[in-house]
Parts: structure tokens; C-alpha cells; sequence
């Protein structure tokens, strides 16, 4: 009997001192964090895609806790809800941004871009860009090896194997920007969604001189500098033998996508016209 | 053969295919144009001196090297320079060319186009490094390394051979070989000049054992020079690579990321030395080199050409190519590059164009990674290569530094050798690449 007395004793001596310990241990180095974070977390959509620029959902929210910059910081995934949520936590008012969506700029299909030399190598695109021209052998083109594939943690794109080319999944994109990173050779941009998902895109970044970049692809952008021309608005640059056209100030007249002699402008989400114009760089609604 | 030197690590054997190796160097006329890139060596391109509709001699120099490790370029032809535009080099990509259009052949004066033999050396160490700067020469084993920045030794550092790199290692390729058949007096004044100007007083000639004419031939002559050696090698792929033939003949290994002079080592190829010695003694600058033309099924010989001369015009001399070749390789097979366009020109790294027909020229089909360790034991630089491309396939860039990524010298070993086909050295370029740009970047 007295062994049982003795150990009970003993062990729950030993347990208080350790209790004491404990609770010494917790007062004194106490880690005091915001409850916000936690929050913010809470709400945040937890794919940890990277697209915000913090190494996952945490480090977002602690960066928002921590500065409190509504206009620096965006969950692209998220959007403007996400922001709104997170800006009632914090207490403060946000301004809308414009939904963004991915946009492959090169139309480069094997129908429009022949294949002139074949391609065995690795299939990375990183690896073909560093090696050589591509299949096309246009240096801008798309080389359709699908890094940009396997970097979106969405499943919005897929390889069209008929035109080699990626194809955006409208409903999936939520404009991380993995993808544009993911591309060597910077095809892919975030552009505004624009009313109804309505918007129009220079699909092509070749800026070498009109002729070669003919050469190698039918729908190149040539530099003719119609479209700057014919815009009303101004938003259309031409640097470097290549139009681009800014989605601020785009009015999406669609005055230049008739203009320009080789399709290179490409509407997306308009309701189709008498004369459509040829466009194989589809969205999938 | 079992008594020859060779380095011990790695290495893999494959065919040496030498067809060509009995036909003599032809001169090849001068093309109607000629297109000149203005990057022809590692380092910085080089600066344009010449301007749209330029009269230009033979021999004139009409590109600076500006930077530390960047090379003179010199006019191949006599002409016209019509323009400096953009053309396509090897990779396809467009780069800056000078393109001129040829009316006769009238040589720069002051360069010495006698047949003659000039065995006195004159000038002094200086002078002889100064003058190599001048002539545009760089290495023409394949890399193009400036050979002006490789004999001004660093300071502090001592060289004590100079080693001069007739190995051939690559299949098909025989420009080195006939080159020392036809030129072996003038590449061992090449190789004392390059002594005088490196400040040893022995120089080792490495050819491999499936060159006995040229290894008779070079070790009679060199008998009359003091100082040089002409050693006889196993065959065995990539003993010509500069860290393999350093460890080959003087059993030095080149600490990971040092160059070959921290053993007290300079490696020359056959090829530069001859360029020297017309570059010092005949005032010569680099325009001209040997090209292997030659093939599978097809061999066309062994060709002087002119820097800037196109692929095309090339084998249009050769009587044009056959229907069936599917694949044109600048370079050897092991580590050349397959072409995008035969309008690609002539620089002076290209040592031979290799036609390879569709039945060996495709890759074969890729399985998975048995794990059997061929590649780790082909590798002559002691790395696994398999590790190095799971690494570079999962973008696991500091796994690939932590594996020595940058030590790989891309020589195609563990790729020729995996059973599963896969693309090891692909990935690896790749890892070297990203590693080398994420290095840098900790520096700055």
C-alpha cells in the first residue's frame, strides 16, 4: 500500500514542478502575434500559388498585417473580395481592381508558323529557348513545350496539339502569374478582363523588321504601324518593329483589328461580326 | 595499346567513324559572299569598325575586341561590305553580321603568303601576345576561348607546360589530324612560340593511338625542337577535353571551378598553335581554318575555308547534299549542334559539319530512370548526372550547385551512355545555366 502512497507522491511531484515550469516558461517567452494574421489567413484561398509574390498565404497575410498597403499587395486568386474581407479586418477602405486574366501572345500555330527543323531534345521550354530558335525558327515564337503547362497550379492551361499552342481557361485563370514567369521568352501577359471578358491583344511579340518576321510566321506583327494610325484613342505604341496595345487606354472599338493586314490583333468575347476574322488563339468559356 | 596514358575517370567509346582522315585539305574558293557574326569568341562580341559600302582587303580588321576576353575580327575576302544586319547563326537566333560581298582576292599588305618556312622566332614574349591579340586568334578546338587571355599568365601563377591538344577525341572530325600531317613543322613553331610566350621550357603534343601517322610523323620532326614531347594516347571520349588531357599527361587534376593554369598547365589545340605560327612569323591574321566535311553514309574531305563562308556553299562544292540526310551537325557528333539552316556561316569555332542520315541521326525514345549508374560511371568529371537532371527537372537549383553542376563540360558521356535514352545533358545545360545566373547575381 505505502509503494502506491510513496509513487503517487513521487510522479505527482514531479508533475507540479513541471507544471510550474510551464507556466514560468509560457508567461515569460510568449510569442504575441497579431490574431489578424489568422484571420486573414482564414480567408485568404490557401493555394499557396506564389502569385502575390510571399512565399504562400501566410507570408501574404503577415505582410498585410505587418504594412497594411492595400495597393501593393494583391491576392490575384482572390480578387477584389479577398481585398474587400481583408481590408474590414484591418479596418480600412480599398479600391477596386480590374480583374486580370492571361493572354498568350503568339499565334504561331503549325499552320501559320511552319515547322522548318524538327525538335528532340528535353521537353522544357527553358532548355529549348537556351538551345536554339525553335521549330519555327521564329526566336519570339512560342516553342510549345508546355513549362507554362506545368507551372499553373489552377489547371487552366492546356497544349492545343493541333496548333502547338497554350490555351488560357477562362473560367479557371485567376492571373497568379506563374505562367508569365514560367515563359522564356515572356509570351504570356496579364491584361485586364476588360466588360464581359471582351478584349483585344497584339498577338505577337516579334520584333524583328516586317519582312523576316513575315518569313517565319503569316500572323507576325510587321511594324506597318496601321493600327497606330486608325486608333482614336491613342492606345496603340509601335517600339521595335511591334505594336502594343495598352488595356488602360483601349476603348475596345475594335477599329484595329480590321485594320491590321496580317490578324495579328485579336479580339476575344465579341459577338461575331460579318467579316470575322480568322482566329485560332481560342478561350475555352 | 593497354600502355598508353589516359585519364582515368569516365569516359565512353564510341566508333571513331575517322572517313576522311586520308583525304588531304583542299583549298575552297572563296564564296560570293561572306557572312562574318560579330561574336566568333567566348566573351563580349566584338565592335564593328568598317561601314556600309567599305572597300575591304583580305586580312583587314574590321571588328575590335574591346573587352578583356573578346576577340579582333578580320576580313576573309577582298570586296565590298554591303551590310552589318542581323543573320542567323547556328542556334537560328540572329546575331550581328558583316556581310560582304567579294570581287577579288587582294591581300593586306604586310602579310607574308610565301609557302616558306620561317623557324627563327624574333619577336619578344610581349610582342608575341600582343601580336596573337592583334590577329583575332582563339582557341579553334571548338570553345574559341581568346587565346591572347589564356598566355598572359595571371600574376602570381607560374606555368610549367604547355600542352598542346591533338587528341581529336570527337568521331567523324579529322581537321586536327590532317593538320598535323600537313602542317607538323609549323605547329611546332607554333608550339614554341606559345612556350616563349608562356615561359616553359617544355611542351607536351597528346594524340590519341588511332592517329599512328601523325604521332610518327609529329615525334620525328619534334626531335629537332627542344622542349617538346609528342605523347601517344589511348582512345578513350573526352580526352580531348582540357581537364581530362591536363590529368592524361601530367596526372594534375584541376581543382573544381579553377582554371588549368592553377596546376601550372596551359592547354593549346593543334589547330591554334598553326594559327600562331602565322599569326607571329607570317603577320597572318585569323581568317581562314580547317573544316572536316563529312557524314554517315557521305564524306566530302577536309576543306580550307575562309571565315564566313556558308554551310551551303560548302557542301555545294561537295556536289550537294543526298535526299536522305536528315540532320546537319556544327561540331563534332558528341558535342555539336545540330543546324536550324544551311545558310548558317563558317566561324572560327566550327571544326567540322557532320550529315547525318534519318536511321542514327533521330534520338531514341526516353523511359524512365532505371537507376543503373551508367551515367555516374561514364561521367569523366566524376559527377552524377542523374542526380543533377532529377534536380534540374524539379527546378531544385541549389541541390544542382550543391552537386557540382558547374564542373559538368557538357562532353555528352552520360547521355551517350544511358540505356533509358534520357535527356541528361539537355537537363544539366539547363541546371548549368540557371546556376551559373543565380551565382552570378550572389556576386553583384
Amino acid at each position: 500500500m505505502s509503494i502506491i502512497v510513496y509513487s503517487l507522491l513521487a510522479l505527482g511531484g514531479v508533475a507540479l514542478l513541471f507544471a510550474a515550469v510551464i507556466y514560468f516558461v509560457e508567461k515569460k517567452f510568449k510569442v504575441v502575434e497579431d490574431p489578424r494574421i489568422d484571420e486573414i489567413q482564414e480567408i485568404l484561398p490557401g493555394a499557396n500559388c506564389g502569385g502575390c509574390g510571399y512565399p504562400g498565404c501566410r507570408g501574404f497575410a503577415e505582410a498585410i498585417v505587418k504594412t497594411g498597403d492595400f495597393n501593393a499587395l494583391f491576392c490575384p486568386v482572390g480578387g477584389n473580395d479577398v481585398a474587400k474581407k481583408a481590408a474590414a479586418i484591418m479596418g480600412v477602405e480599398v479600391q477596386e481592381k480590374a480583374p486580370q486574366i492571361a493572354v498568350v501572345r503568339c499565334n504561331g500555330s503549325h499552320e501559320h508558323a511552319p515547322k522548318k527543323v524538327t525538335y528532340e531534345g528535353a521537353t522544357s521550354c527553358a532548355f529549348a529557348h537556351m538551345l536554339f530558335a525553335g521549330e519555327s525558327t521564329c526566336p519570339y515564337g512560342c516553342l510549345g513545350c508546355g513549362d507554362c503547362v506545368a507551372s499553373c497550379t489552377f489547371d487552366a492551361i492546356y497544349m492545343n496539339y493541333e496548333t502547338g499552342l497554350p490555351v488560357i481557361v477562362e473560367d479557371k485563370c485567376t492571373s497568379c502569374g506563374a505562367c508569365v514567369k514560367a515563359c522564356p521568352r515572356g509570351i504570356i501577359e496579364l491584361r485586364n478582363k476588360g466588360p464581359k471578358g471582351k478584349r483585344i491583344f497584339v498577338c505577337c511579340i516579334n520584333k524583328e523588321k516586317g519582312a523576316i518576321a513575315r518569313k517565319n510566321c503569316s500572323v507576325a506583327c510587321i511594324g506597318c504601324g496601321k493600327c497606330v494610325k486608325i486608333c482614336p484613342y491613342e492606345a496603340i505604341t509601335m517600339t521595335d518593329n511591334l505594336a502594343y496595345i495598352s488595356f488602360e487606354k483601349c476603348k475596345l472599338c475594335r477599329k484595329c483589328v480590321s485594320e491590321c493586314p496580317t490578324s495579328a490583333i485579336h479580339e476575344i468575347n465579341f459577338p461575331p461580326r460579318k467579316t470575322d476574322v480568322k482566329n485560332t488563339n481560342e478561350v475555352e468559356a | 595499346m593497354n600502355g598508353l596514358k589516359t585519364f582515368p575517370l569516365g569516359g565512353v567509346h564510341p566508333d571513331d567513324c575517322k572517313f576522311t582522315a586520308q583525304k588531304p585539305i583542299e583549298q575552297l574558293p572563296i564564296p560570293e559572299r561572306v557572312y562574318i557574326p560579330l561574336s566568333q569568341s567566348l566573351g563580349a562580341s566584338s565592335v564593328p569598325i568598317v561601314n556600309k559600302g567599305d572597300k575591304v582587303k583580305t586580312g583587314q580588321l574590321i571588328a575590335k575586341g574591346e573587352a578583356f576576353i573578346s576577340s579582333n575580327i578580320h576580313s576573309s575576302v577582298t570586296g565590298e561590305v554591303e551590310k552589318i544586319d542581323e543573320w542567323i547563326d547556328t542556334s537560328g537566333y540572329r546575331r550581328k553580321t558583316v556581310i560582304i560581298k567579294t570581287t577579288e582576292d587582294v591581300w593586306e599588305e604586310g602579310i607574308d603568303l610565301s609557302k616558306e618556312i620561317k623557324r627563327e622566332i624574333t619577336l619578344t614574349k610581349e610582342e608575341i601576345i600582343q601580336r596573337i591579340k592583334d590577329k583575332g586568334i582563339v582557341g579553334l578546338g571548338g570553345a574559341t576561348f581568346p587565346t591572347h587571355v589564356k598566355v598572359s599568365i595571371p600574376q602570381g601563377k607560374k606555368a610549367e607546360f604547355l600542352i598542346i591538344n591533338g587528341v581529336e577525341c570527337e568521331p567523324y572530325l579529322t581537321s586536327d589530324h590532317r593538320l598535323m600531317l600537313e602542317k607538323a613543322e609549323e605547329i611546332l613553331i607554333g608550339t614554341q612560340i606559345l612556350m616563349k610566350a608562356i615561359d616553359v621550357d617544355k611542351a607536351i603534343i597528346g594524340i590519341e593511338a588511332n592517329k599512328p601517322d601523325a604521332i610518327e610523323h609529329l615525334s620525328k620532326i619534334a626531335q629537332n625542337y627542344k622542349g617538346i614531347q609528342v605523347q601517344a594516347l589511348k582512345l578513350k571520349y573526352p580526352q580531348g577535353a582540357e581537364k581530362q588531357l591536363i590529368k592524361a599527361l601530367v596526372n594534375r587534376e584541376v581543382p573544381s571551378g579553377k582554371l588549368p593554369i592553377e596546376v601550372g598547365c596551359v592547354v593549346q589545340n593543334v589547330g591554334t598553335a598553326f594559327a600562331v605560327y602565322e599569326a607571329v612569323q607570317k603577320n597572318k591574321p585569323l581568317i581562314e581554318r580547317v573544316v572536316t566535311l563529312t557524314g554517315n553514309s557521305w564524306h566530302g574531305g577536309n576543306f580550307w575555308v575562309r571565315i564566313g563562308t556558308t554551310v551551303q556553299f560548302l557542301i555545294d562544292h561537295c556536289g550537294g547534299l543526298p535526299t536522305n540526310i536528315e540532320k546537319i551537325i556544327n561540331g563534332g557528333p558528341m558535342m555539336g549542334k545540330a543546324l536550324v539552316s544551311t545558310d548558317v556561316p563558317i566561324t572560327k569555332g566550327t571544326s567540322g559539319i557532320l550529315a547525318f542520315t534519318s536511321d542514327i541521326s533521330r534520338r531514341v525514345k526516353i523511359y524512365n530512370c532505371i537507376r543503373c549508374g551508367k551515367c555516374v560511371s561514364a561521367c569523366p568529371m566524376g559527377l552524377e548526372p542523374v542526380t543533377l537532371e532529377k534536380a534540374a527537372e524539379n527546378a531544385n537549383w541549389d541541390i544542382a550547385e550543391k552537386y557540382f553542376v558547374l564542373d559538368c563540360i557538357e562532353c555528352g558521356s552520360c547521355h551517350y551512355t544511358c540505356p533509358a535514352g534520357r535527356p541528361l545533358l539537355d537537363m544539366i545545360r539547363l541546371a548549368k545555366n540557371k546556376v551559373n545566373q543565380i551565382v552570378r547575381s550572389r556576386v553583384q
